[in-house]
């Protein structure tokens, strides 16, 4: 690292930040994987992560994924608290023996010294209602600051899974903002240049966070979305028909990928939809099951693909 | 005798679930080995973040060997059941069976069995895998390669090692030799994670507490709250501050640190403009930091008590300023939930209440409020509170839920009202009212005494009680979702502790009533007073209004709710939302609730070492539903029973009641009414006669006056009479008609010690 030029070091630009993860985790053999090309409430959606985790097959990847959460929205106006924001996501398949450790190498390749700061293993039950998902772990926390999310999956959409896969999520903005010892995320150097060459989060991203605040609570047309969660929900049901085949001695399924396309699609249109306060209490409950209901469907589609079984 | 130690090491075990893995652990293991005939001399188990670890000393280091003697079929029998009998017992022909004689059965077979004991080790490599495999962790979880299978370990997170070492103190332990899933028992184990992570060497539990202990880690968690308690203290003290203690925080910190480092950090102190207790809450429940305060001002100081797991190489210095930083923002946030919460009058969040379900079949939070100002109104002149201040008191107390700061903290939920009332200029009792209206929430919690926060805190639970009881959601056994028995028993303490001279089925009926009457934010109470349609019917307002009228002239309009016809037992709701169902007539219901009120004043006055017979003894009497004179009684007669005429009075009593057991059960009738003077034909049945008269009239006007220990005096005076007529006269007379008076001057006695109990209810 120390051949690092200055501003690509992890505690002077977010983006080396960024950079330093993804270079760790792929010598730990990680696949570094890029955004999945859809928006979604957090990395855990990506199907890297959500359909990889089943099924019997080694799986060891690494990415950026925005997330998006349209009710965090704060126009901007919050010093840490934002409607799109970085997560970085590790799934490991089966989990490693030394994933903890792994961890908290990771931590020292981003400059968090593990002999300055107090890093800690929190309990912390991890369940998603909307993907039928659920696993125990703990939040990670350094100098009393939340900053990972450390889960081992027990179920994913529904399935059991076999093996268990241990799942790593970051707040990129939050550590680095901790890293750099700014306050405000808008803050942060993006590319670790001074003056006149420095970029801050700021300039690249307030500007979004005021319009899709805007967005988000005021002007996001719900009888659109109310008419596209119906539409995903139906193409997911559709291509989850169609993909069936009588294949040899087992069931298969072909078109797994693309039906859970609309499932996340279906989860960030529910999130807008409830950010303009347009879903009640009671409804609210039945949109989560409706969306878990795709989520087990694809699960079990996956487990019938390719990359899904056993051999 | 040898010892065992155990070590489970793991990755982080939730602080919350230590303490009782720890005596799981202790428990199964020596039950176990108990069952297998090992008595042991001692054992003591441990928890840290990552270790379970057990120590049983003075175990046997061989179960002894067992001799049995077993009976067998009859010499001659069936070789079926002969068979059988070599098999069940191992042996190889009949020939090594003996042979024993029968008197009366003839002769038959007995085998010899003789089970060498175990050694110990042994026992419990067999023990010991089966104890882990059903761990019983309230959750657990399967990981890694092997998770791949089913039948895989469930822990509570992942298992790395295992510690079994077996042996006297004086020589080489053994390693007791079994595997779980893959992982074997040994001798190794690990130092703090990032202080001393290399791997330790140990034999048995002194050297591997001690190696421990130098490799940084603290195994006895009281070892651990001893040691954050007396620095945390220490820190404090130096700067001229005191820490403000609390327990639980401080079980949970000594559950996530293996050595504990308190270090002292402090915030900006424009914060200290937020109230106390809600920078506490933020502080602790956020940041499972300590809060310090100014013995001076008795009141907060801008400084915070962290513990670390880490003696930090910089001191501490960057684990301090991080604790800052994340505190500064948690107060930023807590800062403007208050400021933006004091903007909002408490009466103007009430209209969000018609929203909120408190329960599917009592209605709205917006109704149990309204519900709460009538029956305040009701109680408040009982208990000398200011009616219209009670009302308003009772308007306001839940207004709070709804304010951002309970969002965040609802462990303040009233605290905050209180503030946020005064805030708004309310009378100060009005606003004490919001926080103590929840009091007490348990046996050790204050009771308040301000008439004004009584008379809420009456309400509020009373109306719970009834609610519940009305959609039978009762407390069973175990089972008691809505806390209806702290309810009740908060009920019992405020009226005792404040000496309040209130009849429960009173309360209880008129808060019936508004939970019938109250539909869909409607008063709804008509009586039905032979009127043929609606247009006829009468608004009650208030209870003196229904009191007027019976049951059956009583219905309430809601859909097609219809009218109750005597011998009703219920008041029928088809179209209630969550119903069709059926509720108590409006008079049962107080009834019922009542015998349950006696049942908790029995736990809570036999707790107070009160005698239960004797409560018995006064609840026996019927309509005892004032629940100081109920105490008052049960006291008066504990301290007359404890004296000589007391106990002589019971003696007679009971003598009386049993002989008019058997004879009533003899001619199957009961012998009251007043006794024939003409018919005395003894002088002690005279004096008896007499007596009785006079302790009815002395008692009468004793209970009249509520003074019961001069009412127990009174009684004392049956005694010599009592004594003497049984001394002297033949109850079981030949003439009938003087047997049968006899018998109704027995009655009497039992009558005119009604006055204060039924002692025929008492023991001994």
């Amino acid at each position: 690292m120390d051949a690092l030029p200055a501003h690509m070091r992890p505690e002077r630009s977010f983006q080396g930040f960024i950079l330093a993860l993804q270079r760790f985790w792929a010598e730990q053999g990680c696949v570094i994987l890029q955004p999945y090309d859809m928006e979604m409430g957090a990395g855990t959606f990506h199907p890297a992560t959500t359909l990889r985790a089943l099924g019997p097959k080694r799986w060891n990847a690494a990415y950026v994924q925005p997330s998006r959460r349209p009710k965090d929205g704060r126009y901007g106006e919050n010093p840490n608290r934002m409607q799109h924001y970085y997560q970085f996501q590790v799934i490991m398949k089966p989990s490693p023996p030394n994933l903890q450790d792994l961890y908290l190498k990771s931590l020292a390749a981003i400059g968090i010294d593990s002999s300055l700061h107090d890093i800690r293993f929190v309990e912390d039950d991890w369940e998603s209602p909307t993907l039928g998902a659920w696993g125990l772990g703990w939040e990670c926390w350094c100098d009393g600051m939340e900053v990972s999310q450390f889960t081992y999956f027990q179920q994913v959409a529904g399935v059991e899974c076999a093996p268990v896969a241990g799942e790593l999520t970051y707040g990129l903005e939050r550590l680095a903002m901790y890293v750099q010892g700014v306050d405000r995320v808008y803050d942060l150097n993006f590319n670790g240049r001074d003056g006149a060459d420095k970029v801050t989060y700021g300039d690249v991203f307030l500007q979004a966070e005021q319009e899709y605040s805007r967005h988000n609570f005021e002007y996001a047309d719900t009888t659109m979305l109310f008419e596209q969660f119906k539409m995903a929900e139906d193409a997911c049901k559709k291509y989850l028909a169609a993909g069936w085949r009588e294949g040899g001695n087992q069931k298969e399924h072909l078109m797994a990928l693309p039906a859970y396309d609309q499932c996340i699609k279906a989860s960030h249109v529910f999130n807008l939809l409830d950010a303009r306060g347009v879903i009640s209490v009671t409804e609210r409950q039945s949109y989560i099951m409706r969306v878990r209901e795709l989520a087990k469907a694809c699960g079990d589609a996956w487990v019938h693909t390719e990359a899904g079984r056993a051999v | 005798m040898p010892d065992l130690l155990l070590e489970l090491f793991s990755e982080e075990i939730p602080a919350r679930m230590q303490a009782k893995a720890a005596d799981d652990l202790r428990r199964m293991v020596t039950d176990k080995l108990v069952a297998e005939g090992l008595v042991y001399e001692g054992a003591k188990a441990f928890a840290t973040p990552r270790r379970l670890a057990l120590t049983v000393h003075g175990i046997p280091a061989r179960q002894s060997d067992l001799k049995e003697e077993r009976r067998g079929p009859r010499v001659g029998g069936p070789d079926a059941a002969i068979q059988g009998f070599l098999k069940a017992t191992g042996l190889v022909r009949i020939e090594d069976a003996k042979i024993q004689t029968d008197p009366k059965k003839g002769d038959f077979y007995i085998a010899l069995i003789e089970k060498p004991g175990r050694a110990t080790i042994d026992v419990l490599a067999e023990i010991l895998p089966v104890i882990i495999r059903t761990f019983p962790w309230p959750k657990s979880m399967r990981w890694g390669e092997r998770s791949a299978k089913s039948g895989s370990l469930s822990w509570v997170r992942p298992l790395h090692s295992i510690i079994a070492t077996f042996g006297p103190e004086t020589e080489e332990p053994d390693v007791v030799k079994f595997s779980v899933d893959g992982i074997e028992a040994g001798q190794t184990t690990f130092g703090h994670r990032f202080m001393a992570p290399a791997a330790i060497s140990v034999r048995r539990f002194e050297d591997y507490e001690a190696k421990l202990k130098a490799a940084k880690v603290v195994l006895d968690p009281q070892a651990r709250k001893d040691i954050i308690l007396a620095d945390a203290k220490q820190l404090a003290f130096a700067q001229g501050f005191e820490l403000v203690e609390d327990q639980v925080l401080l079980d949970e910190v000594a559950g996530l640190v293996e050595w504990p480092v308190a270090l002292m950090g402090s915030f900006d102190e424009e914060f200290l403009s937020i109230p106390g207790e809600v920078i506490r809450a933020t502080i602790r429940n956020n940041q499972k930091c300590f809060v310090v305060s100014d013995p001076k001002t008795g009141k907060l100081t801008n400084k915070f008590i962290l513990t670390a797991n880490i003696e930090a190489a910089d001191g501490g210095k960057t684990i301090i300023g991080g604790n800052e930083r994340v505190i500064r923002a948690r107060l930023s946030d807590a800062k403007f939930f208050y400021e933006t919460d004091l903007k909002t009058k408490l009466e103007a969040r009430l209209p969000k209440f018609e929203q909120i379900v408190f329960h599917e079949k009592l209605g709205t939070q917006a109704e149990r409020i309204k519900r709460i100002e009538r029956l305040v109104a009701e109680i408040a002149p009982l208990v000398g509170a200011d009616v219209e201040k009670a009302k308003r008191a009772a308007h306001l107390a839940k207004a709070d839920l709804l304010t951002e700061v309970v969002g965040e903290f609802p462990e303040l939920q009233g605290l905050m009202g209180k503030y946020y009332a005064l805030a708004q200029g309310e009378d100060a009792s009005v606003a004490a009212a919001n926080e103590e209206h929840y009091k007490p929430q348990g046996p050790a919690d204050r009771v308040p005494n301000d008439p004004l926060s009584v008379s809420v805190a009456l309400a509020d639970k009373i109306d719970t009680l009834v609610g519940f009881w009305a959609i039978d959601e009762k407390p069973t056994g175990s089972k008691d979702p809505y806390a209806l028995r702290r309810a009740a028993l908060g009920v019992i303490r405020l009226i005792l502790e404040n000496q309040l001279r209130v009849r429960i089925t009173d309360l209880a009926a008129s808060s019936y009533l508004w939970h019938l009457a109250l539909i869909n934010s409607q008063w709804r109470l008509f009586s039905y007073d032979g009127a043929e349609d609606s247009s006829q019917l009468i608004a009650c307002d208030s209870i003196q209004d229904w009191s007027k009228y019976s049951e059956r002239q009583l219905f309430v309009m809601y859909g097609r709710a219809r009218s109750p016809h005597e011998g009703d037992d219920e008041i029928a709701f088809p179209d209630q939302p969550g119903g069709p169902f059926r509720w108590p007539k409006i008079k049962s219901l107080p009834r019922d609730m009542l015998s349950f009120f006696a049942d908790r004043l029995k736990v809570q006055l036999r707790d107070q070492g009160a005698r239960h017979d004797l409560v018995d003894a006064v609840f026996s009497l019927g309509g005892q539903d004032d629940l100081l004179l109920v105490v008052r009684r049960v006291e008066a007669l504990g301290k007359f029973l404890d004296t000589d005429d007391g106990k002589n009075l019971l003696a007679g009593i009971k003598r009386a009641s049993n002989i008019l057991a058997i004879e009533e059960k003899k001619d199957k009738r009961a012998f009251d009414g007043a006794p024939d003077a003409g018919l005395y034909n003894l002088p002690e049945e005279k004096a008896l006669a007499n007596a009785i008269d006079q302790v009815k009239r002395e008692a009468g006007a004793a209970v009249q006056k509520e003074d019961f220990a001069t009412a127990m005096s009174a009684m004392a005076k049956l005694r010599p009479a009592v004594d003497a007529f049984f001394d002297k006269v033949k109850v079981n007379d030949d003439e009938p008609k003087v047997r049968e008076n006899r018998l109704k001057l027995l009655n009497e006695i039992r009558a005119a010690t009604r006055a204060v109990a039924d002692f025929s209810k008492i023991e001994g």
